[in-house]
Order: C-alpha cells, then sequence, then structure tokens
C-alpha cells in the first residue's frame, strides 16, 4: 500500500511538470509580444520595455520557465500587472471561499444523489425512478450558470404570482450575491452542486443494480436477511466503492466549475479571479490561479486513487 | 471512419458471407428503436436540425436588426413568443437563429477533438512502449487541468471568438477520446485475426483503419454524442463569460449574459436562451445514453 501510494506520486510528478510548461507558456503563446499585450493597444514603448524587465521577458525561455518554477515551488507567482500585489497574495485571499464553494456543493451532491440513487435502484422501473431518472438528466443537461440566473430570480428577487399561490411569492429569502453568510451560500451550493447530484445518482443507481444483481445478495436474501439490512449493510457497501471515485472526480471538478458559479453570484473565489484577470489582460494571475486549481485537481485525484485502492483490495497491483 | 467503413462493405460483401459487423449495425438500431430516450432523443435532434435549416427563414422579425426600440423588454405576448430584449430585438427569433450555431459549435468542435483523440488513442495503444508512454502522459496532463479552464486557458491565449472557442473546447475533449480509444485498441489488438492480419503481411496502417478502427466504433460514437452536449454546455458557458460568441450574435450564452442584467424586471430574457440549452444538451444525453444501452452487450432486446 504504502509503496502504491509512493509510486502513484511520483507518478504525479511529470505531470506537475507538464502542467506548469503550459502554464508557463500561455504567455508566450499569446499572439503578438506578450508585454505589448499586457500594456494596451497605443501604449509608450517606455512603459512595454518596463514591463518586459518586470517580467523578465528579456531572458532566455528556459531561464524563465526555470525562474517560473523555482519561484512558484516557493509560493512566488509573480506580482499582479493590475493591483500591484502578490500573485500568490491575491490568490490566499481567494482560495478557501472557492474550496469551501466546491466542498459544500460536493456534500450536497453527495447527499441527494445518493438518497436518489439508492430510491432509484431499489425500486427498479417504476414510474418513481422513472421520474427521478428524468430529474437527474435535466440536473445534468442545465447549464449551471443558467440555473442559478433562475434561482436568483425565483428565489432571491422573487415573482409576481397571484397572492394564493404560498411558497414562491417572497421577497429575498437568499441573498443574490456574494459568499459568507448562509443567505449567500445556499444558491450558489445548489447552482454548483445539482450536476454533480445527478452524475452520483446515476452512477449510484447503477452501482446499486450492478451489486443488486450478484449472486450473495440473492444468497442473503434466501437466508432471509431483513430486505433493509440487505441494501444497507451489503449491496450498498459494495456499491459505494466506484461511487467514491465519482465523488472525488466531482469535487476536482466544481473547483473549476465554480468559475461560473462564482461569476452569476459575484462570489470573490479564485474563478472570478480568473474572469476578471482575463478580463483585464493580467497574466500572471491568470496563470497562478489557474497552476494553483491545477495541482488541487491533482491532489484531489491523487487522494481518490489512494482511497479507491485502499477500499477496493481486489485490485491487484499491476 | 465512415470511409473506411463504406470501402470495408464494398470490398468484402461481394466476397465473403454478409459482414457481420453490418448486422450488428442493424441490430443496434433496432434495440434503438426500442430504446425510449434513443427515440425521443433523435427525435429532438432532428427537430433542432430541422429548426436551424429552415428556422432562421420562418421567423417574423430579423434577429439582429429588427429592433424595436419603442417596445423594449417586452414580455411574452402572441407578437412576439419569448418576449423582447433590451433592445427590442425579438428573443424568439434570436433563438431560433441561435439553433444552427449551437449544434454547429456541438458538432465541429467534437469532430476536431474526436478525431484527434482517436487517432492519438489508436496509435497508443497499437504501438505500445515509448509511444504509448509518451501519448498518455502528455494527455494525463491535459486532463490534470479541470476542463473548463483548460478551454479558458486556451480561449485566454487565443482570444474570445467562436472559432476559438470550438479549438478550446475540442481541445479539452481530446484526452477522454484517447483513453477510451486506446483501451478499446488494447483489447482488439489481442484477438487473432489482428495476429493472422500480420501474418499475412498486412501494414500497420491497414490494420489499424480496417481492422482496428471498424471494430471500436461503437464506445466513439457514443462518447462523441455524450461529449457533444458536454460541448455545448462548455460553449454556451464561455460565450456567457464573455470569452466567446460576441454580442450581437444570438448564441444562447451570450444571449443569457445579456439577460443577467435584467433579471430584476424582465426575467424572461434570461430565461428562453437557457430553456434552449437544456432541450439541446438533453437531446445528445438522451440519445447518447439510449446508444449505450443499445451497443451494451449485456443489455437483452
Amino acid at each position: 500500500m504504502i509503496q502504491f501510494i509512493i509510486r502513484r506520486i511520483l507518478q504525479t510528478i511529470p505531470v506537475l511538470i507538464g502542467v506548469s510548461i503550459i502554464v508557463f507558456s500561455m504567455m508566450h503563446l499569446v499572439p503578438g509580444d506578450p508585454a505589448q499585450v499586457i500594456a494596451g493597444e497605443g501604449a509608450p514603448q517606455e512603459q512595454i520595455d518596463n514591463i518586459r524587465e518586470r517580467l523578465g521577458l528579456n531572458d532566455p525561455l528556459p531561464t524563465q520557465y526555470f525562474n517560473y518554477v523555482t519561484g512558484a515551488v516557493q509560493g512566488d507567482l509573480g506580482t499582479s500587472m493590475r493591483s500591484g500585489r502578490d500573485v500568490s497574495a491575491e490568490i490566499g485571499a481567494r482560495f478557501w471561499v472557492t474550496v469551501e464553494l466546491a466542498f459544500y456543493s460536493t456534500v450536497l451532491a453527495v447527499f441527494v444523489g445518493l438518497i436518489i440513487g439508492i430510491i432509484s435502484a431499489t425500486r427498479k422501473y417504476s414510474a418513481l425512478d422513472t421520474t427521478l431518472m428524468v430529474i437527474a438528466l435535466f440536473g445534468l443537461s442545465m447549464p449551471n450558470f443558467w440555473l442559478g440566473l433562475m434561482l436568483i430570480q425565483w428565489f432571491a428577487i422573487g415573482v409576481d404570482l397571484p397572492s394564493w399561490i404560498p411558497f414562491f411569492n417572497n421577497t429575498g429569502w437568499f441573498s443574490p450575491s456574494g459568499w459568507g453568510s448562509f443567505s449567500q451560500i445556499v444558491l450558489p451550493v445548489i447552482t454548483l452542486g445539482t450536476s454533480s447530484a445527478a452524475i452520483i445518482a446515476r452512477m449510484t443507481r447503477s452501482s446499486m443494480l450492478d451489486v443488486i444483481g450478484q449472486d450473495y445478495i440473492r444468497t442473503a436474501r434466501a437466508k432471509g436477511v431483513k430486505e433493509r439490512i440487505v441494501i444497507y449493510r451489503h449491496a450498498l457497501k459494495n456499491a459505494l466503492i466506484p461511487i467514491v471515485t465519482v465523488v472525488g472526480l466531482q469535487f476536482g471538478g466544481l473547483l473549476g466549475g465554480s468559475v461560473l458559479t462564482e461569476s452569476v453570484f459575484a462570489v470573490n473565489g479564485m474563478g472570478k479571479l480568473i474572469i476578471d484577470s482575463i478580463t483585464a489582460r493580467d497574466f500572471p494571475v491568470v496563470q497562478g490561479t489557474i497552476l494553483v486549481a491545477s495541482l488541487l485537481f491533482v491532489l484531489v485525484n491523487l487522494i481518490v486513487d489512494v482511497a479507491y485502492r485502499f477500499l477496493n483490495k481486489r485490485i491487484d497491483l499491476d | 471512419m465512415s470511409r473506411s467503413n463504406e470501402h470495408i462493405e464494398k470490398s468484402e460483401t461481394a466476397v465473403r458471407p454478409p459482414n457481420p459487423r453490418l448486422k450488428s449495425w442493424k441490430s443496434v438500431f433496432n434495440k434503438l428503436k426500442k430504446n425510449k430516450s434513443a427515440v425521443v432523443g433523435g427525435i429532438l435532434i432532428i427537430l433542432l436540425i430541422i429548426i436551424a435549416l429552415v428556422g432562421p427563414y420562418l421567423t417574423p422579425y430579423d434577429p439582429l436588426y429588427d429592433q424595436d426600440v419603442t417596445n423594449k423588454l417586452a414580455t411574452p405576448s402572441s407578437e412576439h413568443w419569448f418576449g423582447t430584449d433590451n433592445f427590442g430585438r425579438d428573443i424568439f427569433s434570436r433563438v431560433v437563429q441561435g439553433t444552427g450555431l449551437t449544434l454547429m459549435i456541438g458538432f465541429f468542435s467534437i469532430l476536431l477533438g474526436a478525431t484527434v483523440g482517436v487517432f492519438l488513442g489508436i496509435i497508443a495503444g497499437y504501438y505500445g512502449k515509448r509511444t504509448d508512454s509518451i501519448i498518455m502522459r502528455i494527455m494525463d496532463v491535459l486532463l490534470a487541468f479541470p476542463s473548463i479552464l483548460l478551454a479558458l486557458t486556451i480561449v485566454t491565449v487565443l482570444g474570445g471568438s467562436m472559432v476559438n472557442v470550438v479549438i478550446a473546447v475540442a481541445v479539452s475533449s481530446v484526452p477522454i477520446f484517447a483513453r477510451i480509444v486506446r483501451g478499446s485498441t488494447l483489447s482488439v489488438k489481442k484477438l487473432e485475426y489482428i495476429d493472422a492480419m500480420r501474418a499475412l503481411g498486412a501494414s500497420d496502417s491497414r490494420i489499424i483503419f480496417k481492422h482496428i478502427l471498424p471494430n471500436i466504433t461503437s464506445p466513439i460514437i457514443v462518447q462523441a454524442t455524450l461529449s457533444i452536449a458536454t460541448a455545448i454546455l462548455s460553449a454556451a458557458g464561455l460565450s456567457f463569460l464573455g470569452l466567446g460568441a460576441q454580442p450581437p450574435t444570438p448564441e444562447w450564452g451570450a444571449m443569457l449574459s445579456d439577460g443577467r442584467n435584467y433579471l430584476y424586471n424582465a426575467p424572461h430574457v434570461a430565461l428562453f436562451p437557457g430553456l434552449a440549452i437544456v432541450v439541446a444538451v438533453l437531446a445528445f444525453n438522451l440519445l447518447g445514453d439510449g446508444l449505450r444501452d443499445a451497443f451494451d452487450p449485456k443489455t437483452k432486446e
């Protein structure tokens, strides 16, 4: 097991090098002179030279890459062109917001997804199963930024309906923007978590159906084990193994997917930082944020792999 | 892909008994007809294509130039089915106009991504060893970016436009195809008839394109269909962020981005383009699900 973990960690090293090369190249792949692009059109030559000097663009590329990576390893991701602050400080101020958003969304998705999946699997082909799976498919097919807008309209702004409709006639249960208080957290978390909930629900259903079809479940039932215990103790336990992988991947994906949600709800996290910086041509911040998000994604995948291995001892050492 | 298939049909039916693959395509189609989600998805897609093709000629207003300034942000009525936007343009006409754009973005990005991914995956799986590890390590690197971030990175570099969105979405779909195709190639490569072909002196490219590729089309088709759904979502997302189609293009994501400014007094502006995206994505997801079931040997007729 320890051997596996060490090998798996070693395997991520070339991936990380590749990621750093791509992120580093971003600025140089932009058509034209990066310093000119950052300075904007019609900027005086002096300013362009100044930027070039500040970013070290006069050095040969390998030197620049080496400097970038050695800096990054020590937590130095350069300086924001926009605010003049350290990129790492800019990211640090928003890092936990995004992690929190992704984490709460994952928790919601797991909770809702598991319940829907189990209900569907135990009532296979019933009307309830079909309904739930259709809902899941809608959840999967909705652009989350649109869902966010609709939630804002219904639950933050309120809609004009005839007064006898009790539920939806409200003005502002929840806050349409920002992050921190409960009323600010609810809508973004639902927005970001819905598609993951749908994926987990579908995965749980098919994984449960696989397991329920197996011999040992029939044996357990034949022995007279109570259905509830068959489902929760025997079936779910084994069905969970592939689900864990999906949950991990979802959490990783949500870290990136939060870009749109953060934009809709004006949540000041890493996603919004990326978008704002792209608009402002603030390359060091774009690079740094994408680098950090990818590192996080790689780390989550690593943990998922190890967890999967730990849960599923049947995988042989290849 | 389809060309090599046709070729096989032509050259082999003449000499040998009917191609077993053809029979299996027929049985897949029969299974598809009985699969509710495939039928619903398929019909929706056909409808969308029809709307995209003839819709623009039938819409009552021009999606760009008919600006009824006195009638801005009007709610849906018999005159404007989906209401009007902030320039007094008819939203229904714009949504119809956007159908073709959306389908094309989804289709071309996946065509591009799948072609590159299938090629890389088949090469990696067939040649193995060094080639395999180099290609797959590069794929690992691409997979190390959450896919929307990879697309964002590419759009940042290339600049925001619809063509660049297609490229960005294509690139972020490449690794999935490469992985799936590599896996299938590995399992097909082990079969005896491939050894037989090699013993007969068939060239690598002949084996790859005429004997391996036709046998791994089903996972590719399933993945491509599901990927179009994701591609439509990502492309709309990029346009929503202002990094894709630019106004006044009637692209659904860009229209949503307009609509978000009028949530308080004219929520219909954001409602309809979003619904259109849901329908399009749903259609491809339904068909993809149905295809997966139909191709799966485990599901019985």
